[in-house]
């Protein structure tokens, strides 16, 4: 088990670092950070002013070694914008991020989970078949559509929940319910799909020969193996959840990460959208390391490979 | 002793596979309703030109915000009602058709030949080549792609080839991740060795066995993805990094219509509602070719 | 000798695309303690649906009817669910092929045991474990403590056998049905299991119904056999009745087909039944197996082909007589 870990851990750092690379280079490469960051009426002399204090002249592989190097130990430079260090404005508002993708995925949960099983002991019944049109119709709507229906509907027609800002947890609700749905057929269908798969098994077979209880079948001994891949899937509907993000607070005003990144690149603020870009990158990695943890953990033959 | 006309037991006739799959489809509610909904959607955009009643660019400031035609000011000129700008709303519509299933068509191509081709030589050649593929696609799935592409697309800048190369550099993985297994399972797959010892020759072997297996995964893949191009295209273009104005990218409408959606809410659920429509029947043949064409697992 | 399990009339049927498959016909069969009963057939025959018919534990498509199935008294045709439940590891433990896929992979060993008698005795969890180290030493697995705390991945296919057989007596159940037992394992595990399990049955004092396709097992297992073909018993009769004196056209062709050390002479031809086993659906009039049998007649393809009783608990299914029958046979099988 410790082999497994350490042999994950290890390709996660290299994946990390092949993502900071990467990423560095798309946004170094993709236009003149100088010309950006100098704005539209700026003279060839001011670019070239900005580029030298920036050390935007250097060769590239340098700026990138240095950026990582100070990157490490937490130093993202400084914002030109808010004039700030960069690590100062994302440490307030990481919270918040983590806070609505969080409320998303629990939200994705609770309803994807007792729908997969649901539609899986009565499988091609109408609870089966809501079960999936709603997870059909869930995936076709964007999800930057949806939260604005979602405004329209519950903010203004209804009044009920508010529709901006981040500053009490009611404002929360309409924002998760718009992150996480997104997420709830994907869930869903892998419960069920799973499930079935599981309920034709033979130990399943074996459990109800014992004579054992159809509650105690379905749950002690169906979802429990069932639920191993969703496992894994959710930590990965997390990361994109953090990615995802960036929509949705932009619409509902959620001050968080996601929000921070498209105002940043908006002014082309790139050491902030750097940073950002890194930080979520990173996420990524270690909810995919977590989550090949808990698939070990969770299947006692995956351990022993 | 065997004596004469005995009684027959009759042999039990079952369907061709030709005809079972044909049966299959059509008695596929799914497949069938995406299929046509994809068809309309599909003659929308091609007939755009002839069909469109105006000019999709052309302003009319005096007629800003009609009201479609379900109210009670609506009228049949506008069927679908006038933006902020006086633009006929239909007509947008249906040239932002044609905007959507390019992205979503040219991104997918591209990611599905970039993709199709590292699975191919992950799964043929193991060892260090699906290693480092493998890297790749983990790398890959560690980037936030709606972040990325933003902010590649906000600094390059929004033309329609630029979004299409994006996504498709980006979207490749699932492409990857399919064709991979497909490969590896085929290297040493029962019914393959079987083939083989009864002596059919490799190329029978793969055009007979092997490659409507993958074709079917395939498919699939390629029509999810379209649809994930489109709503990334959608997404990028709403949040004003994508198409840039005045093209009329129903992502880009429904930004536009923003400000005016608490008094005019048709101005950004007509749009939405279409995209939702398109992704929806995009989905839904995906799943139905899936269901059809899967030899276990069906309903 | 008390009848533990009456089995008459018993049919189940499976809607399928092409029409509904009549996978078990008319089958009956009694089982009594200390005794056991094969149900002998090829592949598809119907024997494996006809026990999961008796615990009721067919697939939901699947329909089940029959004049009288009766355990210790217990009418299971009209028992609900729930009861059944109760009934079954219980009363009736039944042990499957598979062993290796028969486990489930994330409880270890002891908690699968545990919970097969904590779900139908008020006991402890120490008294159930006790239990069922006790179970797993009788079925020779050594170090059993150690064994219970393991994970079914970690043991080998007669190990895992064992165990299942172990879990099946968890709660002393008076009848097992145990289907094809060790047609996954090992032919030198094989043997191993089947003496355990003939010594756990006399041990025990317990009914067996035994379903296979080996006949080798049934000689050296049974007490009883009923002849399964294409979803119908074709003949019943004690074991060495059976094998020395086979009545029905099907049994015989069956005995033909085994070599017998000591009689077959080397090179010489085995017999085989030519043709194959229809599809139950559709038209069932008539003697099944007219189409394959060397002594068929246009009376066969009428109905009304009846069950002979030639003595208690001696029947088959053919409209020859038995002295007929007899003449037919090359020579039967001494055991």
């Amino acid at each position: 088990m410790l082999y497994y870990t350490l042999k994950r851990l290890l390709l996660a750092i290299v994946v990390a670092i092949t993502v900071s690379f990467v990423t560095f280079m798309l946004l170094r490469l993709s236009g003149d950070p100088a010309m950006a960051l100098a704005g539209e009426n700026a003279t060839p002399k001011e670019i070239e002013l900005i580029r030298q204090q920036y050390g935007l002249d250097r060769p590239i592989i340098i700026q990138y070694v240095n950026w990582a190097r100070r990157a490490l130990g937490g130093d993202f430079g400084e914002s030109p914008y808010f004039n700030q260090p960069v690590k100062k404005i994302i440490g307030g508002r990481l919270a918040t991020t983590m806070t609505l993708g969080g409320c998303a995925l629990a939200f994705a949960i609770c309803l994807a989970v007792p729908m997969g099983v649901l539609a899986s002991i009565r499988p091609n019944t109408w609870i089966d078949r809501v079960a999936l049109t709603i997870s059909v119709l869930g995936q076709a709507m964007p999800s930057f559509f949806f939260g604005l229906i979602l405004i329209i509907i519950f903010g203004v027609m209804l009044r009920w929940l508010p529709i901006s800002g981040s500053s009490t947890w009611r404002h929360f609700i309409l924002p998760a319910i718009a992150l996480g749905y997104y997420a709830t057929p994907a869930i869903m269908r892998l419960t069920r799909s799973g499930m079935l798969e599981v309920l034709a098994s033979d130990y399943i077979r074996t459990a109800r020969a014992k004579g054992l209880k159809a509650g105690v079948v379905l749950f002690k001994h169906a979802l429990r193996n069932a639920i191993i891949p969703v496992v894994s899937l959710l930590a990965v509907q997390f990361g994109f959840m953090l990615g995802g993000s960036l929509v949705i607070e932009t619409i509902f005003a959620i001050n968080g990460v996601g929000f921070l990144g498209y105002e940043s690149i908006s002014r082309a603020d790139l050491p902030m959208v750097q940073a950002i870009v890194l930080l979520v990158s990173m996420f990524y990695v270690v909810l995919t390391f977590f989550s090949d943890l808990l698939n070990a953990f969770l299947d006692p033959r995956i351990r022993v490979t | 002793m065997v004596e004469q006309a005995i009684g027959e037991i009759k042999e039990i006739e079952f369907p061709s596979p030709g005809q079972i799959l044909r049966q299959r489809t059509l008695s596929h509610k799914g497949f069938m309703i995406g299929a046509i909904v994809l068809i309309l959607i599909f003659a929308m955009a091609l007939l755009a030109p002839v069909l469109s009643p105006h000019d999709p660019y052309h302003q009319e400031l005096s007629k800003r915000m009609i009201n479609p035609i379900w109210h009670a000011d609506g009228t049949w000129e506008h069927p679908l009602g006038t933006d902020n700008l006086g633009r006929d709303y239909l007509s947008r519509l249906m040239y932002g058709a044609r905007i959507s299933l390019l992205i979503g068509v040219s991104a997918m191509v591209i990611s599905g030949i970039i993709g199709i081709f590292l699975g191919v030589i992950a799964g043929y050649f193991g060892g260090r080549v699906d290693m480092f593929v493998s890297f790749l696609i983990t790398t890959r799935l560690s980037m936030p792609v709606v972040l990325v592409a933003l902010a590649v697309v906000a600094l390059v800048g929004g033309s329609l080839n630029v979004i299409i190369w994006v996504l498709g550099l980006l979207i490749w993985d699932r492409f990857a991740v399919v064709m991979r297994s497909s490969t590896q399972q085929l290297r040493s797959i029962d019914y393959v060795n079987a083939a083989k010892a009864i002596g059919c020759s490799t190329t029978r072997i793969l055009l007979t066995e092997v490659m409507p297996n993958i074709l079917n995964s395939l498919i699939v893949i390629a029509t999810l993805e379209i649809a994930h191009a489109i709503l990334l295209e959608a997404a990028l273009s709403f949040l004003g990094m994508g198409i840039q104005p005045p093209l009329p990218s129903w992502g880009l409408m429904i930004s536009e219509g923003k400000e005016f959606m608490l008094f005019s809410p048709w101005i950004i659920t007509i749009p939405g509602v279409v995209l939702s429509l398109l992704i929806l029947s995009i989905n839904l043949m995906g799943d139905g070719i899936r269901d059809i064409t899967a030899p276990e697992g069906r309903s | 000798m008390s009848i533990l399990l009456e089995v008459q009339g018993l049919h189940v049927e499976i809607p399928l695309a092409a029409g509904i498959l009549k996978a078990v016909r008319n089958v009956s069969f009694s089982v009594v303690r200390g005794k056991t009963h094969a149900l002998v057939g090829e592949s598809g025959c119907g024997k494996s649906l006809t026990a999961l018919a008796i615990m009721n534990l067919l697939p939901q498509s699947a329909i089940r009817c029959c004049e009288r199935l009766s355990f210790d008294g217990q009418d299971l045709a009209s028992t609900n669910e729930r009861h059944m439940a109760d009934i079954r590891g219980n009363k009736i433990a039944m042990i499957f092929q598979e062993p290796m896929t028969s486990l489930n992979p994330c409880y270890t060993i002891g908690n699968q045991m545990q919970e097969a008698l904590l779900r139908h005795r008020r006991v402890t969890r120490k008294e159930a474990l006790d239990r069922a180290v006790f179970l797993l030493e009788k079925v020779g697995i050594t170090a059993a403590e150690s064994r219970l705390k393991q994970y079914p991945h970690q043991l080998s296919g007669g190990l895992r056998q064992r165990v299942m057989i172990a879990m099946g007596l968890m709660c002393g159940p008076p009848l097992i049905i145990a289907d094809e037992p060790t047609t996954a394992l090992d032919v030198t595990i094989q043997a191993q299991i089947l003496s355990l399990l003939k010594d756990l049955q006399e041990e025990f004092d317990m009914g067996m119904i035994l379903i296979t396709h080996d006949l080798g097992i049934v000689a050296r297992v049974a007490d009883r056999v009923s002849v399964m073909y294409c979803g119908q018993v074709v003949e019943t009769g004690d074991v060495t009745q059976i094998f020395e004196n086979p009545l029905h056209p099907y049994t015989q062709g069956l005995m033909d087909c085994i070599p017998i050390p000591g009689k077959t002479q080397p090179g010489e031809h085995l017999g085989s039944i030519p043709g194959m086993v229809p599809t139950p659906i559709g038209d069932m009039t008539g003697c099944i197996f007219r189409n394959r049998c060397s002594f068929v007649s246009k009376a066969c393809a009428e109905s009304g082909v009846a069950l002979q009783e030639i003595s208690t608990g001696r029947t088959y299914q053919c409209l020859l007589s038995p002295e007929v029958c007899a003449q037919n046979l090359r020579g039967g099988v001494s055991i």
